[in-house]
């Protein structure tokens, strides 16, 4: 029987000597008293058991340099662009546009003839007559041609900074373009400036894909025993496609992932789903929940990021439809899958296990990817997410008594009621309750914290000062991060993954990624090129990470 | 592994006539403007680009950087939220300069707008007034007014090297030296400028000089701000000079260029001279630098130039017809032009992404033997490259990585130059300038030709 009790994570007790308050109180030190006390507030020791309260989702001190993005990179980059076959188009200068082309390696394929729009980046490239003038018409006659040119069955509008403050009025501008083409056509008021970061653009982004895409085509899906969506997957390496031969293998459909590889008709049927499974809660929960109140589809969390995790994921998921032969399958694929998988394992684990790895990306990553490091013996000694809320790190149990502040408000919370006609429990409330009773959770997230080593160093939105006392003083062997950190890391001598991009690697999802992920910490560590760094006539020092392999040995 | 290149499939459907778009850019042929301007301030010693707007823009901005450089690329912002949308960022920037200041102990900070405080228009030099008033141990602060709603990261950089001039030098006594003002070129460009320079015997101020900076080595100790730039004392006296060489066309005629700032206050020299990609154009900047430091021409870079000359004898008939589409920034697309009307292979479109002043006046006066028949276009995108691309049946195209598409598209090959390159290792030491540059590029050229001919040969042949 699945349960969802945890279970004991162990202790950090120091580090190279140093423990993790010292090391805090180092981060710390020197900072005005302001800025210290604000981050104070943001570097904790973890205690899994009651998860202490992090000042997560706070607005990034000017002047400081952070890792996070905005608004609209939260919203067009990462939740919508996914769909590959709406025709997006950015409503602003060209530089917004331009930076979010393809730079998240959201992958898509399309059958022959079949739209596929993600290698274009359409803007309006506003000149100064629209800043000053308006630039209403212009997007209205954008619009226009995009649907000349391409036809595609919906276009969708993205607002940039300048576009909020000359007032254009882009839901209007698309509502007539919508009665005039006669497609799908709607816009995101998703300006850089609304939020503290991208996680206010996945929010807007949650809406309006609600309001305008979700339960849009009742015409019924292909019929299938268990049919469940995907949400808070983006594709990235092809990490979705992973996950969806994994469940299929198990006798599982999987009618959309939300959003990776995803088509605009999967996306407006997938209300028929029996169940939605959460991989990145920051990003997509509010779709969990506006889906769950409208239609009655039950969410829970699952990370398909580490084998032990996606075993696990695979069998909650069976559990929830309670089928003796959905059960016997995902034995069986776990089983074939493990065996495939544990020699490499093995092989790796014995090379790096007990070294250290710290985490400080996304708003579930950081997260997730601590379970395939522990796959291979490596423990995480530090974590943080860049955009992440208090309910990521402590657990969603902490929803009530989030302080609702200036900067959320801006952000509409969309008032959703049960369909009166297409609202369907897809469990009996005895069948639910027999498993919570058994220790089953549904729409809950325990969040990082739970899952962490006592006293690990959880730092929210990390800077570059903190990074390199970390890295100087904790010696990690290996850090996780994203594509702004990766060479300031890699200059001391560390070397570092980026867990956007991958490094243009992967996909790390499932089983199979899991495999690409080990040998790829694999190659990074047992590089030569470390020890090279200084030069043999140099004598007086070490670079970092030869240092910290000499102290281990 | 999956292999990205795969996943491309035929592209979206073609589209019947694309002339009359007008209200759309797609896929851009330029970036914006204040991603010049920071660059130009990482070449600066010590300086740190600020940006006065939403955090957004500097961390796409850094992204983008790096991922040409491959290198880390810190740029700060005042981090507009609503309120200070409506309002006005001055306390934002206040803080946000305070906390550089104590962080970095920058030597400069270049602070340069974006398009959302340039819309609010707020008056930058009154904000920067009150910052000096409030922040003690303030550096010296050089503004550029970069709005991307006017003009490209061609005019941010322009206008960026133009502020620092314009905001720092003062009067000095003569010293002799020479100031270089390169424009956006790569690393190893400026590597190569400066040595070319010093193998004269002169003395050269270069601004920017982010060959360190953006292409650095691992570093021994933590470095908040990478060591390597022009220092800002140089930048001071860059008016005691004996000349100025601004390289690139489009400077020639402006008369607000830095070098035109030169001399108008300070009476220094200003030498306009072609981007010197390809033979003549390296002549007259190797005889600018000869005459300037009354020195001969070191036999070495002779030999230099006679290779060059040799190995085009050896290739001409590998490239000689072939036919390329040439695209980027203006300046290094009439260089990369000339190069190849030189070399044989005839340049049959050649774009500017942004919009230039006269582009196809500049490039023709350039490249006076440019045919009659090639197309010249200003301030196109992608979509109207791969238009006009798909009548003129070109062999290769040249430029930055932007145009993978298109080469795949035509199954052509791609020569990677300028900027962005980011689906290649070394896209920031791409060495275009100088006899050695066009060797390089000369090589690059004909081998990539050489190795297409090898995998379409049906019989396998090892000599060619
Ligand atoms: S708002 Fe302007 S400065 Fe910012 S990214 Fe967009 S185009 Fe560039
Ligand atoms: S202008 Fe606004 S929307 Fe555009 S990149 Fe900057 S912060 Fe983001």
């Amino acid at each position: 029987m699945y349960s969802d009790t945890p279970t004991d994570v162990g202790e950090i007790d120091s580090i190279e000597g140093v423990s993790p308050e010292e090391l805090r109180e180092k981060m710390l030190d020197g900072l005005p008293s302001k800025t210290m006390r604000k981050r104070a507030k943001q570097i904790l020791t973890n205690d899994p058991d009651t998860p202490p309260e992090i000042a997560a989702n706070s607005r990034t001190v000017p002047g400081i340099m952070t890792q996070r993005g905005c608004t609209y990179a939260g919203c067009r980059g990462v939740v919508i662009g996914p769909i590959h076959d709406i025709l997006h188009i950015t409503h602003g200068p060209v530089g917004c546009g331009y930076y979010s082309w393809q730079t998240r390696r959201n992958l898509a394929k399309s059958p022959e003839g079949a739209a596929n729009f993600l290698q274009y980046c359409m803007t309006t490239d506003m000149q100064e007559d629209h800043i000053v003038f308006g630039g209403e018409k212009r997007l209205a006659e954008a619009i226009r041609e995009a649907y000349a040119l391409f036809k595609p069955k919906a276009i969708s509008v993205y607002s940039t900074c300048p576009v909020g403050l000359i007032g254009d009025d882009i839901h209007s501008v698309c509502r007539q373009a919508k009665e005039e083409l006669g497609i799908n056509v709607f816009g995101f008021s998703c300006e850089g400036y609304k939020g503290v970061s991208q996680s206010a653009g996945h929010h807007i982004a949650n809406n309006g894909v609600f309001k305008h895409m979700i339960g849009l085509d009742d015409h019924p899906v292909e019929a299938a025993p268990f049919k469940i969506n995907v949400l808070g997957e983006y594709n990235i390496g092809g990490d979705a496609w992973e996950i969806d031969t994994l469940l299929r293998k198990c006798g599982i459909s999987v009618l959309a992932t939300l959003s990776g590889g995803v088509t605009y008709d999967e996306i407006t049927s997938c209300h028929q789903a029996d169940l939605n499974v959460v991989m990145c809660h920051r990003s997509i929960n509010y779709m969990a929940e506006m889906m769950e109140t409208k239609f009655g589809i039950p969410w829970f969390k699952v990370n398909f990021i580490g084998a032990e995790s996606t075993a696990k994921s695979l069998r909650k998921i069976a559990q929830f439809f309670d089928n003796k032969e959905l059960k016997d399958r995902v034995e069986e694929v776990i089983a074939a899958e493990m065996a495939a998988l544990r020699p490499v394992q093995t092989e790796i684990k014995a090379r790096h296990k007990g070294k250290r790895a710290a985490l400080f990306v996304g708003g579930s990553r950081a997260h997730h990817y601590q379970d395939l490091f522990a796959d291979i013996g490596m423990e995480t000694i530090s974590a943080g997410y860049e955009f992440a809320h208090r309910d990521d790190y402590e657990g969603r149990h902490v929803l009530p008594s989030i302080k609702v502040d200036a900067d959320s408000r801006n952000i509409e919370e969309l008032h959703v009621d049960a369909d009166p006609e297409r609202f369907r429990p897809r469990l009996s409330p005895e069948a639910k309750a027999k498993l919570v009773a058994n220790g089953f959770t549904f729409s809950d997230y325990r969040g990082m914290m739970s899952e962490m080593k006592k006293r690990a160093l959880v730092i929210d939105d990390i800077s570059h000062y903190e990074l390199e006392k970390l890295i100087e003083t904790w010696k990690p062997d290996i850090i996780g991060s994203g594509i702004k950190d990766k060479y300031i890391v890699e200059k001391m001598g560390v070397p570092c993954k980026q867990l956007h991009s991958y490094d243009y690697g992967g996909p790390y999802a499932a089983f199979t990624g899991a495999i690409n992920f080990y040998r790829e910490v694999d190659r990074m560590l047992s590089s030569k090129v470390w020890s090279y760094v200084v030069p043999p006539w140099v004598k007086a020092r070490k670079p970092l990470a030869v240092a910290a392999a000499e102290d281990a040995a | 592994m999956i292999d990205e290149a795969d996943l491309l499939g035929d592209g979206p459907p073609a589209s019947p006539d694309l002339s009359h778009c007008t209200a759309a850019t797609r896929n851009a042929c330029k970036l914006c403007t204040p991603l010049g301007a920071c660059l130009v301030f990482r070449g600066v010693r010590g300086a740190l680009p600020f940006l006065h707007g939403s955090q957004g823009c500097s961390t796409y901005i850094r992204r983008y950087l790096i991922s040409h450089f491959r290198e880390p690329m810190d740029i700060a912002a005042s981090n507009f939220s609503e309120d200070t949308a409506v309002f006005g960022g001055e306390k934002n920037l206040l803080a946000g300069m305070a906390n550089v200041t104590r962080q970095y102990q920058p030597e400069m900070i270049g602070l340069a707008t974006t398009c959302l405080s340039e819309t609010i228009g707020e008056d930058m030099p009154a904000l920067v007034q009150k910052c000096q008033q409030n922040i003690a141990d303030l550096p010296p602060v050089v503004h550029v007014s970069t709005a991307s709603y006017r003009g490209s990261h061609m005019d941010g950089f322009h206008d960026a090297v133009t502020a620092l001039v314009s905001q720092l030098v003062t009067d000095a006594l003569p010293h002799g030296a020479v100031n270089l003002l390169p424009g956006m070129v790569s690393t190893a460009d400026l590597r190569h400028l400066r040595e070319l320079a010093e193998r004269f015997g002169l003395n050269v101020t270069m601004l920017p000089d982010y060959s360190d900076t953006l292409d650095g080595s691992t570093w021994a100790d933590y470095e908040a701000l990478p060591s390597g730039g022009t220092p800002v004392a140089a930048i001071r006296t860059m008016s005691g000079a004996q000349a100025t060489l601004e390289l690139g066309d489009s400077l020639r005629g402006n008369t607000k260029s830095a070098a035109s700032l030169l001399e108008t206050r300070f009476g220094v020299e200003k030498i306009s001279l072609t981007l010197p990609v390809g033979i003549q154009a390296t002549d007259e900047f190797i005889a600018e630098l000869s005459r300037l430091s009354g020195r001969d021409i070191p036999a070495d870079i002779t030999a230099e130039r006679g290779r060059l000359i040799d190995s085009m004898v050896d290739a001409h008939k590998i490239v000689f017809g072939k036919r390329a589409v040439v695209f980027g920034e203006a300046d290094l697309v009439i260089g990369l032009t000339a190069f190849l009307c030189e070399i044989g292979v005839q340049p049959v479109l050649c774009v500017c992404g942004g919009k230039t002043n006269h582009f196809d006046v500049l490039l023709r006066s350039a490249v006076p033997e440019l045919p009659g028949d090639t197309l010249i276009r200003n301030g196109a995108d992608f979509a109207d490259i791969t238009h006009e691309a798909r009548q003129l049946t070109p062999d290769l195209l040249i430029g930055n990585s932007k145009g993978y598409g298109l080469a795949r598209e035509l199954d052509i090959p791609l020569i990677r130059t300028g900027f962005p390159i980011h689906d290649r290792i070394g896209g920031q030491r791409v060495l275009h300038l100088g006899y050695r540059g066009a060797q390089a590029l000369f090589d690059d050229l004909a081998n990539t030709l050489l190795a297409r001919k090898q995998q379409t040969s049906t019989i396998g042949y090892s000599y060619l």
